[in-house]
């Protein structure tokens, strides 16, 4: 937040390598809290909270793709695909064996990773455009495998109705009930995410995106973390598709079609690779981005339509300002949101008196 | 302030790194072919020759991004010809790059960090958790590299991103980085390479410093005559992938070929 420097001292390397070295920041965290825990779910009605919830579970698998992508500088369009593999996973044992969500979920995320690390292995020798085709063939065949195998995917309809999650006896049945357990995993993901880019391991990815063969030299076994960033990416996918299918009460295989990588994929060009805030922040933008064209449509351009022409200017109308943001980007501020963030933020940081 | 007097704590006959009659062939040009190279511990080896002679590839097979064709790298007596270069660094041979190779995205501190890769165990896990393991690692090597940024004076730049660097600065934290993983061998490779002469002197001081303070012992391609001759304990002179001379300073000034191969011969023709 808008914080200033001046006239604090750090006096020793935990102090300056903290996750919040100023001590305002612990209160705009706590404030945060505040607000996420105890004003939003009092006060935000049930179909708001049902978005927020979409943006919770957005940003756990935007957390994992750019720790592949922006961090590590590998592309992938397969991370639907590990998603669906997270929620065939969890929704099978759930159904099948009863299992609850405690095992399901991290039952998802290894699953996807290891499907991950498969489909990551090309990434040994290509890069760029012909690791990205690689990926996308991994997305092919893993949805046409569950498609086509009634053992995955249940049958005939290639979906599995699952239980709301349940604990200690409270099932996990309306929007607010959700809203508190999809919030909870939202910031598991985000602190783990936050600790994994500053310690070693962290560094050691974006090394090898920066220059491999200089992160050769010092000790660092690219092909390893090229797999490492692949399994823990989909290890991240994994659990967002577990928790997709919690939320729905249904794993579908049409949640996870090629279409929602390349929406990931903007989320964090959006957002800003290599970035965290920039994970969160285009998460929002682009869940949001249809419900805001949606409503907009239906007050203003009822004007212009019948209402039976609405459905297809809506999704069409979708698609194109999606496709016009995301190259907007690209030229304006390839460092997406977090960028401006950070220019408005040090905009602020010397204001009034920037000279 | 010249080495090349003998010095009483570079041990002759104590070779730490010893490449043996290493050739490598790129199709049909040959890069290196049959260079023999004896690193004593504690000393400074300059490799010098033409543009082309083959230094660069030299310093390639030392430091495992090529595998010779023939012959072998041997360090403190284990063979190290044919291990990868992540394992080569890990057994402690650091390198620079004569085109500056940092992570520009990363601060100069973070760089440095990274030097410390190999010295570091913090896994998936404990990194994500953080505070425990991860973070007592970090401060502890946090202190060693503190340690490196003071040799260097790099501290007013420790949080900058080394993308905003001078080019001499840039070079100063590569050697930097090179440092932190507290090598036995560091290989330069032209270190001094597009420095104005200041620049040039603090490197050599440097490298001087490298050398004597913290006992490192290091192999150097450097263009400059006046540094190598000054700081060297030993020159190897290649030309066009041959080893054509190898001694002090003073020898090699002497050595007829040596001149030929830079000034070509004396008469009768035959340019470099």
């Amino acid at each position: 937040m808008f914080h200033r420097e001046s006239g604090i001292f750090k006096t020793t390397y935990s102090a300056d390598m903290a996750l919040y070295p100023l001590p305002i920041a612990k209160w705009t965290v706590a404030i945060l809290a505040l607000i996420f825990v105890v004003i939003v779910p009092l006060t935000v009605h049930e179909y708001y909270l049902s978005i927020l919830n979409l943006i919770f579970i957005a940003v756990v698998g935007a957390l994992g793709l750019n720790i592949l992508v922006g961090y590590t500088g590998q592309i992938s369009i397969g991370h639907a695909a590990f998603m669906s593999v997270g929620a065939y996973t969890a929704a099978n044992l759930a159904v099948r064996l009863d299992l609850p969500f405690w095992i399901t979920l991290p039952a998802g995320g290894l699953m996807a990773a290891a499907i991950g690390v498969v489909v990551g292995m090309p990434s040994l020798r290509i890069k760029g455009l012909y690791l990205a085709i690689a990926t996308l063939a991994g997305q092919l065949i893993i949805e046409w495998t569950i498609n086509h195998v009634p053992a995955i995917s249940g049958g005939a309809q290639a979906s599995i109705q699952v239980e709301r999650p349940s604990l200690f006896g409270v099932s996990f049945n309306t929007q607010g009930h959700l809203y508190f357990f999809l919030l909870f995993f939202a910031v598991l993901a985000i602190v783990a995410t936050l600790n994994l880019v500053r310690s070693r391991i962290g560094r050691a990815f974006v090394a090898v995106r920066d220059q491999d063969i200089a992160a050769e030299i010092i000790g660092i076994d690219i092909y390893r973390y090229k797999l490492l960033a692949f399994a823990i990416s989909s290890f991240y996918a994994g659990v967002c598709g577990v928790l997709y299918t919690y939320y729905f009460g249904i794993a579908n295989y049409e949640q996870f079609q090629l279409i929602v990588s390349i929406d990931y994929l903007a989320m964090i060009i959006i957002g800003g690779l290599g970035s965290v805030l920039g994970s969160i922040l285009g998460a929002v933008f682009v869940t949001l981005l249809p419900i805001v064209i949606r409503i907009l449509m239906e007050n203003v351009g009822s004007l212009f339509f019948t209402t039976a022409e609405m459905a297809n200017v809506i999704s069409g109308l979708r698609l194109g300002v999606f496709g016009g943001l995301i190259i907007f980007f690209l030229i304006v501020e390839p460092e997406g949101l977090n960028r401006l963030w950070r220019n408005i933020r040090s905009y602020f940081r010397v204001w009034p008196f920037s000279y | 302030m010249g080495a090349s007097a003998q010095r009483a704590d570079v041990r002759e006959g104590d070779n730490q790194l010893v490449v043996k009659g290493v050739s490598k062939r790129f199709g049909g040009v040959t890069a290196v072919q049959d260079v023999s190279l004896e690193v004593p511990r504690g000393s400074i080896v300059s490799i010098i020759g033409p543009n082309g002679a083959g230094k660069t590839s030299l310093l390639n097979m030392i430091s495992g991004f090529y595998k010779p064709d023939t012959g072998q790298v041997i360090l403190e007596g284990q063979d190290i010809t044919q291990k990868k270069p992540s394992d080569v660094a890990a057994l402690g041979i650091a390198r620079t790059f004569q085109n500056i190779a940092l992570f520009s995205g990363l601060t100069v501190l973070d760089n440095l960090m990274l030097g410390r890769h190999v010295l570091m165990k913090s896994g998936v896990l404990s990194s994500v958790i953080y505070w425990g393991m991860a973070q007592k690692e970090d401060i502890a090597h946090r202190e060693a590299v503190e340690e490196i940024i003071e040799f260097l004076k790099l501290q007013d730049l420790r949080k900058q991103p080394t993308s905003a660097l001078a080019y001499g600065l840039r070079k100063r934290v590569e050697l930097g980085r090179a440092l932190a993983s507290e090598p036995k061998v560091l290989l330069l490779d032209e270190p001094m390479g597009g420095m104005n002469q200041d620049e040039k002197e603090d490197m050599a001081r440097y490298v001087l410093d490298v050398n004597q303070e913290r006992g490192v012992t290091v192999v150097l391609i450097e263009h400059d005559m006046g540094v190598v001759m000054d700081i060297s304990d030993r020159v190897v002179v290649l030309d066009r992938g041959r080893g054509i001379a190898v001694g002090t300073p003073e020898e090699v000034q002497r050595n007829p070929k040596v001149v030929e191969a830079y000034l070509g011969k004396s008469k009768g023709g035959g340019g470099a």
